[in-house]
């Protein structure tokens, strides 16, 4: 590893660091679009064309708004919470790859640059820590303003965030269990090819939704309900507990909180994709195209399959009415980790018979 | 494991800080403070401030954190358990069996015992409980 490496490492964390900025401007209008449009309104329209500048505006007037300190507050803690969410937030995309690995010459020698912050082996474990890590950001949020609704907001957060994680974690074993394989990039590559059927070879991608189709469902109900979007929005119900967690942060401390969610709810569409819908792989057409268009159109697939889940988010967001807390609850523990237990133990059978044939022959 | 693996982690932590941290130190900075006493009270909807905020919330919320403890530990061994499922074979699928069964059953003696109901008032539980597993309970 020389220093161009190093370099490369750099460019490399600074452009995913730059596509999360960008996405979650960009996210934050198209919910508010969407939204507007499932509810018969215009949206933002006043700031750039079609109101696509809108984020950006708010973010500056957050950037100059004062930011009030209440009196009852646990200085320390109360500072520390913004930043605990923000940077957990653009570490947890870093082991999501979003391209086709390619090759450049730099220094006289051919190097491989991957499209994905870092390939850990261990990459779905670092997952779900860094989304325990977030957690913090919420309970000592709630317990630092030394205030009525933060701190209800703030522990129920904290009980959804922790119940709906082991259903998640309970959820991925399955996908590491078929793919055989933590490591992210293995598991795009384990779905990289087409299905075979009965010894056909059906052209359907071999995307692991196919057969793990119990295991995304549950992953997806945990990810709306990890990100604490509607309906398991309950954290800042607004009718009940004002915003929750947030009430007593204002000016650039909520805007922190606001950017976290956002990119933990795109970092999650891009988990659902990598992890069930065969992340960027797709049709490149080597050789048919040129070959930097053959080299980008994985990254186009990428954001489709991304965009279709963010709909998906914002969809849910406008038909579906919040939970009620109790309802939450069971639906975490008497209803999706008994499923998840039930699939796994069916699923991990059925992959023992297959692998090491039955157990008495 | 090679440790340069976790380089662009390190780097992006750095950036991510650094970005949190400088924007809000520069926007607490430029942006113009007039506190008021009114403005520094604790939120309660617009409201003088009745009463000091409670500072204790209902025990389920701890029984739910120390559930999840217990799922938490469980899922960490099952991804050590399906990251070598090929080398471990029928051995492992049986270790694995007998451990998730203690944790179900865990699960349903929880679930049983009512820990994972949601308002439910005591006195309800233990007018739901039989007459003599109550009476034990009293005495206890």
């Amino acid at each position: 590893m020389d220093w161009i490496d190093v370099l490369l490492v750099v460019a490399r964390v600074v452009a995913v660091f730059a596509l999360l900025m960008g996405v979650c401007t960009l996210l934050v209008w198209f919910e508010r679009k969407v939204v507007a449009d499932m509810q018969n309104r215009v949206g933002p329209d006043r700031a750039g064309p079609w109101g696509i500048l809108q984020t950006v505006a708010d973010g500056v007037k957050l950037f100059f708004k004062e930011q009030v300190t209440p009196r009852k507050v646990e200085l320390g803690l109360y500072l520390a919470a913004p930043m605990l969410a923000a940077v957990p937030a653009f570490l947890m995309f870093m082991v999501v790859p979003f391209g086709r690995p390619f090759t450049i010459t730099l220094g006289g020698e051919e190097r491989l640059v991957p499209l994905q912050g870092a390939d850990l082996n261990v990459g779905l474990l670092y997952v779900l820590a860094m989304s325990s890590v977030a957690v913090y950001a919420v309970v000592l949020a709630g317990w630092s303003s030394g205030s009525k609704y933060p701190l209800l907001g703030g522990v129920r957060a904290t009980a959804q965030a922790i119940s709906y994680e082991a259903a998640m974690g309970l959820s991925l074993v399955p996908v590491v269990l078929f793919t055989g394989s933590m490591r992210i990039s293995e598991i795009v590559a384990a779905q990289s090819s087409t299905l075979t059927f009965l010894g056909w070879n059906i052209g359907f991608p071999a995307w692991n939704v196919v057969v793990l189709a119990p295991s995304f469902l549950i992953f997806t109900i945990s990810a709306v309900a990890e990100t604490n979007r509607a309906p398991f929005d309950l954290v800042e119900a607004e009718q009940e507990i004002v915003g929750g967690f947030h009430t007593e942060y204002s000016g650039l401390r909520f805007a922190l909180f606001f950017l976290a969610e956002y990119i933990n709810m795109f970092t999650m569409s891009a988990l659902a994709v990598t992890l069930f819908f065969g992340g960027w792989s797709g049709p490149a057409w080597d050789g048919v195209l040129p070959a930097a268009v053959s080299a980008l159109l994985p990254t186009v697939w990428f954001f489709v399959k991304v965009l279709v889940f963010l709909f998906i988010f914002v969809w849910l967001r406008a038909t579906l009415p919040r939970l009620r807390y109790d309802q939450l609850m069971t639906l975490g523990w008497k209803r999706l980790i008994p499923s998840s237990l039930v699939w796994l133990f069916f699923i991990g059978g059925a992959l023992a018979v297959r692998r090491f044939g039955l157990p008495w022959s | 494991m090679e440790l340069s693996d976790y380089l662009p982690i390190a780097v992006m932590f750095i950036l991510a800080s650094a970005f949190a941290g400088v924007s809000l130190v520069v926007s607490y900075l430029i942006s113009y403070k007039r506190p008021t006493p009114e403005k520094l009270e604790p939120y309660e909807c617009g409201i003088v401030t009745e009463a000091e905020p409670i500072q204790r919330f209902p025990v389920k919320f701890y029984l739910v954190a120390i559930l999840f403890v217990i799922f938490d530990v469980e899922i960490v061994f099952l991804f050590a358990w399906a990251s070598v499922f090929g080398e471990l074979g029928w051995g492992g699928v049986a270790a694995v069996t007998v451990f998730t069964l203690m944790i179900v059953e865990t699960l349903g003696y929880v679930w049983k015992r009512g820990a994972l109901d949601w308002n439910v008032s005591r006195r309800a539980r233990y007018r739901a409980a039989p007459p003599a597993e109550a009476a034990q309970e009293m005495a206890a």
